[in-house]
């Protein structure tokens, strides 16, 4: 790396929590279960009365019309689908998650920026380029990430024969001519980019192949033991 | 050597080596004169032959409705509001820029990164940030900055508009509420960040407190001569 990469580098990492709110992600591949799981994590803690915020990837308002529009016309380049859903994540991390944060909250968010760092990475996007376009956003306090034979997951989603979006098939890639083919590459180098990210940023695993309960209790334990719970309840019942 | 270069990183699918065209920046404030020049600068090399394409901020197709509807609400937040400048100046560099520069086109540009970077450090963002999300822009052949003194772009923006513009008076930093004393402070401080700005991209100053033909001859005579060079390199 260059020498001005190297200055770069300190600007690459997240920075850490320093909010009294909880922050939890969860990240895997399409058909990995997590956002089944982050549901049932929402109603537990909803249900036992604690302040819970839920997000979810793709979502702000302000910024989804321009998103859907560039899929649907083709107006994406790999910088463009990048930066779009940088600005999407920025809205409801201004707006939502950091002040719910600062407030006390626990907040819940369903794909977070591995799920950028991995896609825009088999997009070609620079990786430390992306790394710093999105350090604005702190780490997480819990990432857990869904780990699934890639034939496994491959099959809950192809099984069924689904009508594949062009980008979520990867199609703008050039993989192959035929969708579901062109998925299963896609999908594939997006694992190979997940599995990096594992060590780095110290994602905790989770075997995808259980059964739902048997996940969700493993989740619940260690969201107890790593997260004081007793801090977010509400003070006083609505 | 390929023709362009980018700051830093070349995007993914882009071949600069194809890159034939130039790429002219003007630079200044609203109301230093930076459009009525684009317009006659249009003019003159239409005129000598040259194909000619006109590029600005918040004109990209992919996101500019909804990036003036964000700030017409005023409900957006700074990382943000950059976030949503970086995508359209993105989109119209790969969109519009590039095939320009591509087919051998002269690329007038009203305000480019720079515009973009100073507005987000006076506004508090990190420079290392703001610099390496445009670190994938191409490196225009010439930057002019049209410097304006603020009292001179405070007459023209009310003969332009009879208003002055909520973001070009910096309102959303809270200098003050009174929206005058807010633009003097505001378009200072703009003015110093492109100074500071100028030897590291190289900058070429124009004096625009001058009258429209003076600023237009002298830009005239500059690009006279890069074109008289760029001929003369093959």
């Amino acid at each position: 790396m260059s020498e001005a990469g190297e200055i770069i580098m300190d600007i690459l990492k997240p920075a850490d929590l320093k909010y009294p709110g909880a922050l939890i992600a969860v990240e895997g591949l399409d058909g990995s279960g997590k956002s089944t799981q982050m549901h049932l994590i929402k109603r537990w803690l909803e249900l036992e009365g604690y302040k819970v915020f839920f997000t979810e990837w793709n979502s702000s308002l302000a910024v989804k019309p321009a998103t859907r529009k560039g899929k649907k016309r083709n107006l994406l380049t790999p910088t463009t689908f990048c930066l779009i859903h940088c600005t999407d994540l920025a809205d409801r991390y201004e707006r939502q998650i950091e002040p719910l944060l600062r407030a006390g909250y626990i907040v819940l968010s369903d794909r977070y920026i591995y799920t950028a760092l991995a896609r825009d990475a088999v997009r070609n996007c620079d990786r430390g380029w992306v790394r710093r376009i999105y350090s604005f956003a702190v780490h997480p306090t819990i990432t857990f990430f869904f780990k699934l034979p890639l034939e496994v997951a491959l099959n809950r989603i192809l099984s069924s024969r689904p009508k594949l979006k062009y980008h979520e098939a990867g199609m703008d890639l050039h993989l192959s001519e035929d969708l579901y083919e062109s998925f299963r590459i896609f999908q594939g180098k997006i694992n190979e980019e997940y599995l990096r990210l594992i060590d780095e940023y110290n994602m905790v695993v989770i075997d995808a192949t259980q059964a739902v309960e048997k996940q969700q209790e493993q989740l619940r334990k260690i969201i107890n033991e790593r997260i004081d719970l007793s801090r977010y309840k509400w003070r006083s019942f609505r | 050597m390929s023709p362009k270069q980018c700051y830093e990183i070349v995007p993914p699918n882009v071949n600069l080596e194809t890159l034939t065209g130039k790429l002219l920046v003007i630079e200044g404030a609203d109301g230093s004169g930076r459009s009525t020049q684009i317009g006659l600068l249009t003019d003159w090399l239409e005129h000598d032959g040259y194909a000619v394409v006109n590029v600005g901020l918040k004109r990209s197709t992919l996101i500019s409705n909804e990036l003036n509807s964000a700030q017409q609400s005023k409900a957006i937040s700074p990382i943000t509001l950059r976030l949503f400048y970086a995508t359209d100046f993105m989109d119209q560099l790969e969109n519009v820029i590039i095939p320009a520069l591509r087919a051998g086109f002269i690329v007038l540009a009203d305000r480019y990164i720079y515009t973009l970077m100073a507005r987000a450090i006076v506004r508090g963002a990190g420079p290392a940030w703001v610099e390496s999300l445009y670190s994938l822009a191409i490196i225009p052949d010439a930057v002019f900055y049209l410097m304006v003194r603020p009292r001179i772009l405070i007459e023209r923006n009310f003969q332009n508009k009879s208003t002055l513009d909520y973001w070009e008076s910096g309102m959303d930093i809270g200098y003050s509420q009174d929206m005058f004393k807010s633009f003097f402070t505001y378009q200072r401080q703009i003015q110093s960040q492109f100074l500071k700005m100028k030897d590291k991209y190289g900058f070429q100053l124009i004096n625009g407190n001058r009258s429209v033909r003076a600023v237009f001859k002298d830009l005239n005579e500059r690009i006279a001569e890069l074109l008289k060079n760029w001929v003369s390199n093959g």
